[in-house]
């Protein structure tokens, strides 16, 4: 409210900064003739000086001094009456006003209407760097991005690091990070594995020879990593050998605790392989309204499901991202706001949705 | 909020903009004094109101707030203040923000200099002058805000083009854009009387300082640039007839004929419409060096605004203000009144000359410049225009120009006397000439064309002060005579002189780079190399920390002649937010001449490749520049006939009694 009350006071100084020579009394005329004599007596001046300095000749300085005459008549001639304060004269003056009145408010709301964002509040950063860094996705990550640059040797900060890149879709950056978590802190499963993904998305979903030699290593360490066996059943399908790759990832549904996450993408693509046109894909070949019509209506479903009662972190966090994503904020922040009444007693839960929040631009709107 | 005040300020300029352009013409259109004093007000309230988007946009720089774009996309939360500040116009939305704070600057110092300029002329000039702040008020707020937000705001920026933070770059684009928007004014000046169909004496009274100023500024701006682009690119040039440095040179070439044909039209009455002319196309060639950097039609070093739609949009502004004001020139030029003839040996006389070589070196540099662009867009071939064109056309332009140079100024106006002329320019000639021959004696199996640059140099320099110095000393008996008519010198009589010696200078430089000496070599600690008079041995190389930088520094022991110089340091950097290698070079300054370092890559064994310049001179091109811009600044502060008419009446009332 009070950014509007700001703008109002500087359009109507603008405004009245215009206005206010129309409403003084002006001079009758352009009183120019002043001016144009006195340069044409300096002009004199200079010739004699001229002439003093014997510059140019006393004929010439004659001359000269009859042109600057003639020159000094000829503008005194040229001088135009005055309009004074006649009718016409205050009409123009009333138009001027409505010009000055109308235009400079209506072309600043229009521009400033399209291109202004007058509910976001600034944010220094040092103001930022105060405030709770929970609150605060990109400060959080600035601070650990920044920690690292001063400590490169720190192999957890970077296996923290390196899934918020895997999820952000800098998958180059990811792949690095995991690299070093396991140059300095050892290798794990888990971030063999990660980097293994980080690799296969940054090549574009091709399992690269270095991707294969992570994968190798993660399997190696833990035989049932699931996302290490994921992966290698891709590289498996890469390679042709189609009927391995299906195998392979049947055991690993099978192998698969009740309600794990990862279980949807793995099915869909198991079903791709045996020919049968999973639902993503189904979904991917129809036409783009169609397509549109389709996700919205699974996401509506998957909300109207939530709604019912009960529904697990992922599954949340899913609606309130595809809300998101689809643009509609409002719905968004009405799940956000159910998701954290249901899951209110789960402390890490909270976090997650708050971090969700910042990560989506959820924040209410700035008052 | 300040951001979004920052924002509304922008958007309510341009609102007063379009009064400002409106109702003022309208007044001189119906000799109405009340609509034409809107002009003034608008004017400055267009200031006040971008002064405070750019404070706004300033401050989000210093406070680092990266929930705005353009800061989070330029600044980085490590960098020095001062980078943050600079980075404000260091890339291309701020830049054309300080762009748009320049032309309203202007507009408000026009529309408060009361006393120098007629009522309606001022209308006229600030209505012109507000139809501009309009094409680049809308484009910045339509195609190149500054004050888009982001949200969520990223906790870090990308840091601002390291190459870019350095001071050099941070003082060049203010100054070269008061050059290049102070043209603007004179050419509101040329629109204005074009519309009221009068122009005369008080017309170019009045442009002369605005002329002069923005020459100034373009002349220091275009000095800096190549300085900048010496120490920092690595490469020790100093010109590289690269398109954005030729479009700087060439509202420069325009704007030195202008100033020379305003003095003929103040003085004469003549040159009327030549001179409209050339201070339409003054500011069109402004127009045309802003379009070639900030549309991206090429690529180099300065093109750090890259995007065909802002193009199109410049485009459309060029043409608008570039076909407008030649359409109203073809249409009222016809009208206004011819100046008199002039006899064809007399300053006017070589004035003219002056402004034929001038425009002709122009239009060499504008077809080196365009031609390879045009050619590229009409058939795709791509064709490089490098300096043995410039070489070849633009030198042997410029050379006559200086030859005549002093000559032309002894010349008396009206009716001059070409062989007391050259007479008067004879020690001036005799004395380059001397120069050249004793150079030829003394400096065996140099250049051959160096020598006779020199000479030529010192022909400027000696004949610019040449005709102050008979003024002063010819006529005058002892030194205090001599020092009284040198104070009773009108200060355009000194900035003449000044500009012309500024030019010698250069010209002196510019030959002695022939001079010049290279050297490279792959350099392990304690190794030397030797270019020209200096040997430089590496001492010892050192990593750092800046900032926001990692450098390897290295140290040289510099030996000029068995006597030992300062150490230098050349530095390679990489700047971590942006991972890019930047070189510094180490330059150590010996005289009027510099030993310049920069370093290579290391080869991986412990050696550096090392380059070695001996540069003999080379700051005469700068001080040249600087001395141009000295004389420039002098000469606009003289205001004769108005304001020290009675003063210097006396004083000149005084001096033939002091002479006898």
């Amino acid at each position: 409210m009070l950014i509007w009350i700001i703008f109002a006071a500087m359009t109507g100084a603008a405004v009245l900064a215009v206005l206010w020579p129309l409403g003084r009394r002006a001079p009758a005329l352009f009183a120019d003739a002043a001016g144009a004599t006195a340069l044409y007596r300096a002009q004199v001046a200079e010739i004699d000086r001229d002439l003093g300095r014997k510059l140019i000749g006393a004929a010439e300085a004659e001359a000269a001094k009859a042109e600057a005459a003639r020159r000094l008549l000829r503008t005194t001639a040229e001088e135009s009456e005055p309009a004074g304060e006649s009718e016409p004269s205050l009409r123009r003056r009333r138009a001027a006003s409505a010009i000055a009145l109308s235009c400079v408010p209506l072309l600043a709301l229009l521009i400033y209407g399209a291109y202004g964002s007058p509910t976001i509040p600034d944010q220094p950063l040092a103001a930022r760097m105060k405030a709770n860094p929970a609150q605060d996705f990109e400060m959080a990550l600035a601070r650990i991005e920044a920690h690292l640059a001063a400590n490169p040797t720190d192999g957890k900060g970077w296996s923290v690091l390196a899934p918020v890149y895997l999820r952000q879709g800098r998958f180059d950056d990811a792949a690095k990070a995991f690299a070093n978590a396991i140059r300095y802190d050892g290798a794990t499963a888990d971030r063999q594995a990660g980097q293994a993904e980080a690799q296969v998305l940054a090549a574009g979903g091709v399992v690269t020879a270095a991707a294969r030699e992570s994968l190798a290593a993660a399997l190696a360490l833990e035989p049932a990593n699931p996302r290490a066996r994921f992966f290698m059943a891709i590289a498996q399908e890469q390679d042709g050998l189609v009927p391995a790759a299906i195998a392979a990832l049947k055991a690993l549904l099978a192998d698969a605790p009740a309600g794990a996450p990862w279980a949807g993408p793995v099915r869909s693509r198991l079903e791709r392989l045996e020919g049968k046109p999973s639902t993503a894909e189904t979904i991917a070949s129809l036409p783009e309204a169609d397509r549109t019509t389709a996700i919205r209506g699974m996401v509506d479903s998957l909300a109207a499901r939530l709604a019912e009662g009960g529904g697990s972190l992922a599954e949340w966090s899913r609606l309130i991202r595809s809300q998101a994503v689809l643009g509609e904020r409002e719905a968004a922040l009405k799940s956000l706001a159910t998701a954290r009444e249901r899951l209110g007693t789960d402390p890490s839960a909270v976090a997650a949705l708050d971090g969700l929040r910042n990560e989506l631009g959820l924040q209410e709107a700035a008052r | 909020m300040f951001v979004e005040i920052g924002h509304f300020a922008l958007a309510l300029a341009l609102g007063v903009a379009v009064v400002q352009t409106i109702v003022p013409l309208w007044g001189v259109a119906r000799n109405d004094p009340a609509l034409a004093a809107v002009g003034p007000a608008a004017a400055i309230a267009c200031f006040l109101l971008v002064a405070l988007a750019f404070g706004c946009l300033t401050m989000s720089y210093a406070l680092s707030d990266f929930s705005v774009e353009n800061v989070a996309a330029n600044s980085h939360s490590t960098q020095p203040l001062i980078y943050k500040l600079t980075a404000v116009w260091g890339n291309h939305e701020g830049s054309m923000l300080l762009w748009s704070l320049i032309l309203v600057l202007f507009g408000a110092l026009v529309a408060l200099s009361r006393r120098s300029l007629p009522v309606k002329l001022r209308a006229g000039t600030l209505a012109a002058q507000g139809s501009i702040s309009v094409a680049f008020l809308s484009f910045t707020l339509l195609t190149s805000n500054p004050f888009r937000r982001l949200v969520p705001a990223p906790g870090e920026g990308q840091d601002l083009n390291p190459i870019l933070q350095d001071l050099g770059l941070a003082i060049h684009p203010p100054l070269l854009y008061v050059g290049y928007v102070g043209f603007s004014i004179t050419y509101a000046f040329a629109v204005a009387a074009l519309i009221e169909g009068k122009i005369d004496a008080v017309w170019a009274r009045a442009v002369r300082p605005w002329t002069l100023l923005a020459w100034t500024f373009l002349t220091l701006g275009i000095a800096m640039g190549s300085y900048w682009a010496y120490y920092e690119l690595g490469w020790g040039g100093w010109w590289f007839w690269d398109p954005v440095e030729n479009a700087s040179l060439m509202p420069w070439l325009a704007g030195t004929a202008l100033i020379h044909s305003t003095v003929v039209m103040e003085k004469r009455d003549a040159l009327k419409v030549w001179t409209i002319l050339l201070a339409i196309l003054t500011f069109s060639l402004s127009l045309l060096g802003t379009f070639i950097v900030r549309s991206g039609v090429l690529t180099s070093v300065h093109s750090f605004a890259s995007d065909p739609q802002r193009g199109l949009f410049i485009l459309g502004i060029l043409i608008a203000f570039i076909g407008g004001s030649l359409a109203l020139f073809a249409w009222r030029a016809p009208l206004l009144k011819q100046g008199g003839l002039f006899a064809p040996v007399s300053r006017e006389s070589a004035l003219v000359i002056n402004n034929l070589f001038l425009a002709t070196a122009c239009a060499t540099v504008f077809i080196g410049t365009l031609y390879p662009l045009v050619l590229e867009m009409l058939t795709g071939d791509k064709i490089s225009v490098g300096p043995p064109f410039f070489n070849a056309t633009f030198v042997p332009l410029l050379v006559p120009l200086l030859l005549l140079l002093p000559i032309g100024q002894t010349l008396a106006w009206k009716r001059g006397d070409l062989l007391g002329a050259a007479q008067r320019a004879q020690v001036a000639f005799g004395l380059g000439v001397i120069t050249t021959l004793a150079i030829f004696a003394f400096v065996r199996g140099g250049p051959v064309l160096a020598p006779l640059g020199i000479g030529l140099g010192v022909f400027l320099v000696a004949g610019a002060f040449w005709e102050v110095g008979e003024r002063v000393v010819g006529r005058a008996g002892s030194a205090s005579a001599a020092w009284s008519r040198a104070k009773g010198l009108p200060r355009s009589a000194w900035g003449t002189a000044l500009g012309h010696a500024g030019v010698g200078l250069s010209v002196i430089g510019i030959a002695a780079v022939a001079w010049g000496t290279e050297a490279i070599g792959m350099l392990r600690v304690g190794e030397s190399l030797t270019s020209g008079r200096y040997t430089a041995t590496l001492e010892a190389v050192t990593p750092r920390i800046g900032p926001n930088y990692r450098e390897e520094a290295a140290r040289f022991r510099i030996v000029a002649n068995g006597a030992e110089l300062k150490p230098v340091e050349a530095m390679k950097r990489v700047y971590t937010a942006r991972a890019m290698p930047t070189t510094e070079a180490g330059i150590r300054t010996d005289g009027l001449g510099q030993v310049y370092v920069s370093l290579g890559e290391p080869d991986g064994s412990g050696a550096i490749a090392v380059r070695l310049h001996d540069k003999p001179l080379i700051l005469l091109i700068w001080i040249g520049a600087l001395v141009m811009a000295v004389g420039g600044a002098l000469s606009l502060t003289d205001r004769r006939f108005r304001l020290a008419a009675p003063r210097r009446a006396a004083a000149s009332a005084a001096l033939p009694q002091a002479a006898e």
